[in-house]
């Protein structure tokens, strides 16, 4: 502890001359946080995707594409996988690979039915290792009702990857009277989330190289077309489906806030969190809302639907842990706002890219 | 969950709340030390439900924020190496330098690791021989005995390829340094509790009685920040100034001598630069000459780089608690977690990001950019 003399010293700081850094503007390479589904990843499309090829279309904000073809509305959407390490509790990159599109087909209230998959192999991976992984996307698809119609492999030399990496593709009907996409979110709509939050992230973290924790948890990786099936068979006018995987459910809230130009106001002590979430979440310093799901949806229905929407998904096997979280309002436009449990208020905010954990 | 639900408890908070409210008859203004509990404070939105005469001044106790920005440079520098590999506490990943951070270090080729521990490093320089490990050992004296012991090991283990780049702080030279400014506001102290779970609470006594603050040592849950505040209000009401301590489930007045022993092996107390407040004397630590040969300065030579801080924010007066971030006139504009002017925008344990997370709503509502008119989600 400093002594009198030195404390006299200490008073010599002047705080009128404490100052700051200069700022760290943008990144002229691509970071982690790029692929983080938040706001870097925003900034990537505006800055890249979207001058180079930008159309109406893509600018839908929607996890999948609705064209009209032919008479029909076809859903259309892609996603690609990496995830280390390639097999975590509760699935692998091959249920990922299948699920994660089907979901995002699912979102726009298709019926998926047909998927591509594309891989990317390195060199040097084990065959008994690629077989598990198609082996998984096999038995994901069976499960989810759609079948994998076309394909391609490459290889890249040892080194230049990270074992497998998986891009599917998938297409599926949109029913006739159903028009669900972000900007369709209202003040009065209810929001519901269909399950426990957060178990895939916290999965796959608690078996990542150098942070394994025992926690008896199992990504929630799961297809959910099915239950979007269910809910649309109470009423077609949901206004909005999402399903939170990177960035969480924050991030999807935000998404339809800024979509919609509505508010989301959201009750912090209705969204379940499992023990287990919280606890790890707890230590290593991240905030469930932000973590990864990979079987869970949010809707916003209209309120006089809601309780008939909630009764349909709890008597769905993908829908049973479903909860009201929340509504959407007129106030603060684009902005999520958390009712705290102890009654005061919190910004809900994108995430900028990956949750850092924190030092202490 | 043990030890967090309890401590959630919307029922007992607001019984100790009324409490507060029944104490206070006139304002007092507290300072929580620690960013964990600002974090804390912001997230639950707890000031907003104390009575209008309590203020809370966010101290300077995030580890990330008051690493001084030539260390940074000299992390920098020693990350883009090619035989380092550079292992770190994720948050000080985006803390910018001068000019790039260790994101920009990662994406350019350099071999950035997020660990979680620093024996998580000593475990790498073991597995990795011809690789230099440098661990990024940075905090307050919740981190250090850590460290030290992840010295210690590296030593006994004859590790040469192991090193630490020391920038460690310790709190009670900078509350002296903050009560003897003369712009101080600050009347009573919720010291941080993990820090004296560490040092127990004997360093306290004195500052306590010399600059007549009642020093209430406190937790991070809702319910502990509660009651340090309670116990604050109610020592000033009384016109007291005692040490107290409001954590006994995590602390015991003599601290845990392990931890203190280990500290006092490896590190010697020396002057500390805190980004954006200055120079404060005895207010860190460095590796003793013992453990020199595990100096990262020393190895990579970087003991030379002096950088000047510019001045462009006014992070100093918030870690002073002189203003509040919001008082800036660059938060929230030019100034926010994607571009931050300083590094209490960068943690979310720093006070200005605590506020920007969860404090916007009499701002004006989030813009509706062309990038998020399209999907950044797959």
């Amino acid at each position: 502890m400093a002594d009198l003399a030195t404390a006299s010293t200490a008073a010599a700081v002047d705080p009128a001359n404490w100052t700051c850094p200069a700022p760290l503007r943008d990144q002229p390479v691509v970071v982690m946080g790029h692929g983080g589904g938040g706001a870097l990843s925003a900034e990537l499309i505006d800055q890249v995707f979207a001058p180079a090829y930008g159309n109406p279309t893509l600018a839908a904000l929607t996890d999948s594409a609705v064209l009209g073809l032919g008479g029909a509305r076809l859903a259309f959407s892609t996603d690609s996988h990496v995830v280390r390490p390639l097999f975590f509790p509760g699935g692998s990159l091959g249920d990922l690979a299948v699920n994660g599109t089907v979901n995002d087909l699912a979102m726009s209230g298709a019926r998926p039915t047909h998927l591509s998959a594309a891989f990317i192999l390195e060199e040097g991976v084990e065959l008994a290792v690629l077989e598990r992984v198609a082996r998984a996307m096999g038995a994901a698809a069976e499960a989810a009702g759609v079948t994998i119609a076309t394909g391609d492999t490459k290889v890249v030399e040892s080194g230049h990857g990270d074992g497998v990496y998986v891009t599917t593709a998938g297409v599926g009907l949109v029913p006739e009277g159903v028009d669900i996409r972000p900007q369709r979110a209202r003040p009065g709509d209810a929001v519901i989330v269909s399950g426990p939050i957060g178990l895939h992230g916290v999965a796959v973290l608690s078996v990542r190289e150098g942070l394994e924790f025992g926690v008896g948890i199992t990504s929630d990786t799961a297809p959910l077309a099915d239950l979007v099936a269910a809910m649309l068979a109470v009423t077609p006018d949901l206004h909005v489906l999402r399903d939170p995987t990177r960035g969480g459910l924050g991030a999807a809230l935000n998404e339809i806030a800024r979509a919609s130009g509505t508010g989301v106001r959201l009750r912090e002590r209705a969204v379940p969190v499992p023990d287990e979430v919280a606890n790890a979440c707890g230590f290593l310093g991240l905030d469930p809302l932000y973590v990864a799901n990979e079987g869970r949806l949010v809707a916003f229905v209209p309120a006089e639907h809601a309780e008939a929407v909630l009764a349909a998904m709890r008597a769905h096997p993908q829908g049973t842990g479903a909860a009201l979280i929340g509504e959407c309002v007129a106030d603060h436009p684009g902005m999520v706002v958390v009712a705290t449990g102890l009654g005061g208020t919190r910004v809900l905010d994108l995430p900028l890219g990956e949750q850092l954990p924190r030092i202490c | 969950m043990k030890y967090i639900d309890e401590f959630n408890d919307p029922e007992l908070a607001r019984r100790l709340l009324d409490e507060i409210r029944a104490t206070v008859t006139r304002p007092w203004a507290l300072m929580e030390v620690c960013g964990g509990q600002t974090h804390s404070i912001i997230r639950h939105g707890i000031d907003q439900l104390l009575p209008d005469e309590v203020e809370l001044i966010h101290g300077p106790g995030c580890p990330v924020c008051v690493t001084p920005l030539d260390v940074i440079d000299k992390a920098l520098e020693i990350a883009a190496r090619p035989e380092v590999v550079f292992c770190s506490f994720g948050d000080m990943l985006r803390v910018p330098g001068t000019g790039r951070d260790l994101f920009r270090v990662k994406g350019e080729g350099g071999d950035v690791r997020v660990v979680y521990s620093p024996l998580d490093a000593v475990d790498l320089a073991r597995k990795h021989p011809d690789r230099q490990v440098v661990f990024f050992a940075i905090g307050f004296e919740t981190t250090a005995p850590a460290n030290a012991m992840a010295v210690h090991q590296a030593r006994r283990l004859g590790l040469a390829n192991f090193s630490l780049l020391v920038s460690h702080v310790r709190v009670p030279p900078a509350i002296e340094a903050i009560m003897t400014a003369p712009a101080c506001r600050v009347q009573g102290f919720l010291a941080a509790g993990h820090v004296c779970s560490v040092m127990g609470t004997a360093e306290y006594p004195d500052l306590a009685e010399r600059h007549r603050v009642p020093v209430v040592v406190t937790g991070f849950e809702p319910l502990d920040i509660l009651e340090g505040i309670r116990r604050a209000v109610h020592q000033l009401e009384r016109g007291e100034h005692r040490v107290e301590n409001a954590y006994p489930r995590a602390v015991r007045d003599r601290g845990n001598p392990a931890a203190v022993r280990m500290i006092e092996e490896v590190f010697e107390v020396t002057d500390r630069n805190w980004r954006g407040i200055g120079r404060i004397p005895d207010s860190g630590w460095r590796l003793t000459d013992a453990f020199r040969d595990f100096d990262a300065e020393h190895r990579f030579d970087v003991t030379g780089i002096r950088t000047e801080e510019p001045a462009a924010c006014r992070a100093g007066e918030v870690l002073q608690g002189l203003i509040k971030p919001t008082d800036c006139a660059a938060f929230g504009t030019s100034c926010t977690p994607r571009t931050p002017l300083g590094a209490t925008m960068v943690s979310s344990e720093g006070a200005c990001a605590a506020y920007y997370l969860y404090r916007r709503m009499t701002d004006s509502p989030a813009p509706v950019s062309s990038a998020q008119e399209m999907n950044p989600v797959g």
